[in-house]
């Protein structure tokens, strides 16, 4: 995580996140290593990416649970072109089946991109930007 | 009540198709709008409506005070990029249709290569003040942010789930490119390529070489809406609306709706079967189809959906040179977005237009119906258009 640190902090135009009320709970959770998932009060259902309702009951009532940050991959892309804002390329993204069953987008980082596949098991670091942003950020498990 | 047969594209109008206009998006949309009216022998005092995409920057008003309209009566616009190009045909019909306009222009300009390239990483749609720049909070951070890394991502499940090769992709462009190099108003005009240039082009996005991907283009389409009485009487054969649809999906995003458990295109298949219950028709009705090609892959994904072919039997579909001229289902005859030009699927419109009137420069023999789609991977939309 420290070279992680290092090597992004000299590239403060990475792209920030939009975020509002309804995704303040996540992004207050990378701040301090934890990835969170919303969890419905009523009905329990797990959700990602968040939102105000929930689909399943229709309850406005939400808090959230700390995934166990392992997950694996879905499908994946190797980004060659054209230039990403913070990133140096090629970089290697991923969808990941998180294992409490909700999926979410993420960079996989020390993996080749002749060695990423599909079913990868993966684990979620912490690509700390600034003080104002914490990207997740993935490793090989 | 039904839309079907209501309503007519009685007027096509394109700029030429280029690198660099040299001249405003404003005054591209104009000339389109001009040489649509020109072509079915109305004028500008008699269009009471416009439509556009919600991304276009010239507004209705504007097209209308440059243009010398009267007053309008409709106005509209489509939300979700290229996945608004059907629809707003489906607004012009279902306006002129119901007596709310009579004459309505749907339009599309942009300096898309030489001024904001869709192409490359928009910083301007992960940082919009809305639920759309929400949810591409989960993506651009995460440095997924180009349309072709949004579509290799499920190309790459494709391919994972039915054995799907880059080689199947590639057939889509070179059925494009065959087509474009006999068309004159086509950017790749005489300039076909083959498989192997294909497999030979450099990878931008795994698995998406630069020739899955399609052109960034200047240039505007507009097309005249009136009702089939009204169209009978104009100067072109009319382009009768026999289905327009729109489509969402379960748990839709812009792009792309990678949280459901089958990450493809179900909102196609929404609009697949609006126009078949619209239209009365079917797959095995249509002569040949125009589909949405900014990316290979969704070409064959759309022919799946729209019910040409069985879930994972595209490749095989699109094999033996069955989307080409002479083949089952000749695709994107003008030369598609990857030949002719990235008009956001105006231009394709126009060219389903052609065929229907007989005067494509790559005719489908007796065409009776065409089927056109919008934008895939985004909310989008689609049209079936007939004798």
């Amino acid at each position: 995580m420290v070279e992680v640190r290092a090597e992004r902090a000299s590239k403060p135009q990475v792209i920030r996140p939009m975020i509002g009320r309804d995704s303040q709970f996540f992004w207050d959770g990378t701040a301090v290593g934890e990835l969170r998932i919303q969890r419905c009060n009523a009905c329990g259902d797990l959700r990602f990416p968040p939102g105000p309702a929930c689909p399943v009951c229709h309850a406005l009532d939400r808090g959230h649970v700390v995934a166990a940050g392992t997950g694996t991959v879905f499908s994946y892309v190797v980004h060659r072109h054209p230039p990403v804002p913070g990133k140096e390329l090629p970089i290697v993204i991923a969808l990941i089946d998180l294992d409490e069953g909700v999926r979410m987008v993420g960079e996989v980082v020390d993996v080749g991109d002749d060695e990423i596949e599909i079913g990868m098991p993966l684990r979620v670091d912490w690509n700390r930007v600034d003080d104002e942003l914490t990207l997740p950020i993935w490793r090989r498990a | 009540m039904s839309l079907s047969g209501k309503a007519a594209i009685a007027g096509i109008g394109a700029t030429e198709f280029s690198k660099e206009s040299g001249r405003s998006e404003l005054q591209l949309s104009v000339e389109a709008v001009q040489h649509a009216l020109a072509d079915c022998g109305l004028t500008p005092a008699d269009v009471d409506g416009f439509t556009t995409f919600t991304m276009d920057t010239s507004s209705e008003i504007a097209v209308a005070r440059e243009l010398g309209c009267g007053e309008l009566r409709f106005f509209s616009r489509i939300n979700f990029g290229g996945g608004g190009a059907c629809a707003t045909v489906q607004q012009a019909a279902m306006a002129v249709a119901t007596g709310v306009a009579d004459c309505v222009v749907a339009y599309r300009g942009f300096n898309e290569r030489s001024g904001s390239r869709f192409g490359q990483f928009s910083v301007a749609a992960a940082t919009q003040v809305n639920t759309n720049g929400l949810d591409n909070a989960w993506t651009y951070p995460m440095g997924l942010g180009t349309p072709a890394a949004t579509v290799a991502m499920q190309a790459r499940r494709y391919m994972h789930e039915y054995g799907a090769s880059s080689e199947d992709f590639g057939r889509v462009a070179v059925a494009d490119r065959r087509h474009a190099a006999t068309n004159p108003a086509a950017f790749f005009y005489e300039r076909p390529i083959t498989l192997e240039d294909h497999q030979a082009s450099r990878m931008i996005v795994d698995p998406l070489h630069l020739l899955d991907c399609c052109q960034e283009s200047d240039g505007a389409v507009a097309l005249v809406v009136v009702s089939a009485e009204r169209a009978r009487d104009l100067a072109q054969r009319p382009a009768y609306v026999s289905a327009a649809a729109q489509g969402s999906g379960v748990d839709q995003f812009v792009m792309t709706s990678y949280y459901r458990d089958d990450i493809g295109i179900p909102e196609m298949g929404v609009v697949g079967r609006e126009l078949w219950r619209q239209s009365g028709l079917g797959p095995d009705d249509v002569q040949m189809a125009i589909l949405y090609d900014h990316f290979t892959p969704y070409v064959l994904m759309q022919l799946e959906e729209l019910g040409f072919c069985g879930r994972g039997e595209a490749p095989g579909f699109v094999a033996d040179g069955a989307i080409e001229i002479g083949g089952r289902l000749p695709l994107n005859t003008h030369g598609g977005q990857l030949g002719e030009a990235y008009i956001h699927g105006m231009n394709g419109i126009a060219e389903a237009v052609r065929q229907v009137r007989g005067t494509s420069v790559n005719p489908v023999d007796d065409v009776q119906h065409v089927l056109v789609t919008a934008g895939t991977g985004v909310p989008t939309s689609g049209l079936v258009l007939s004798a």
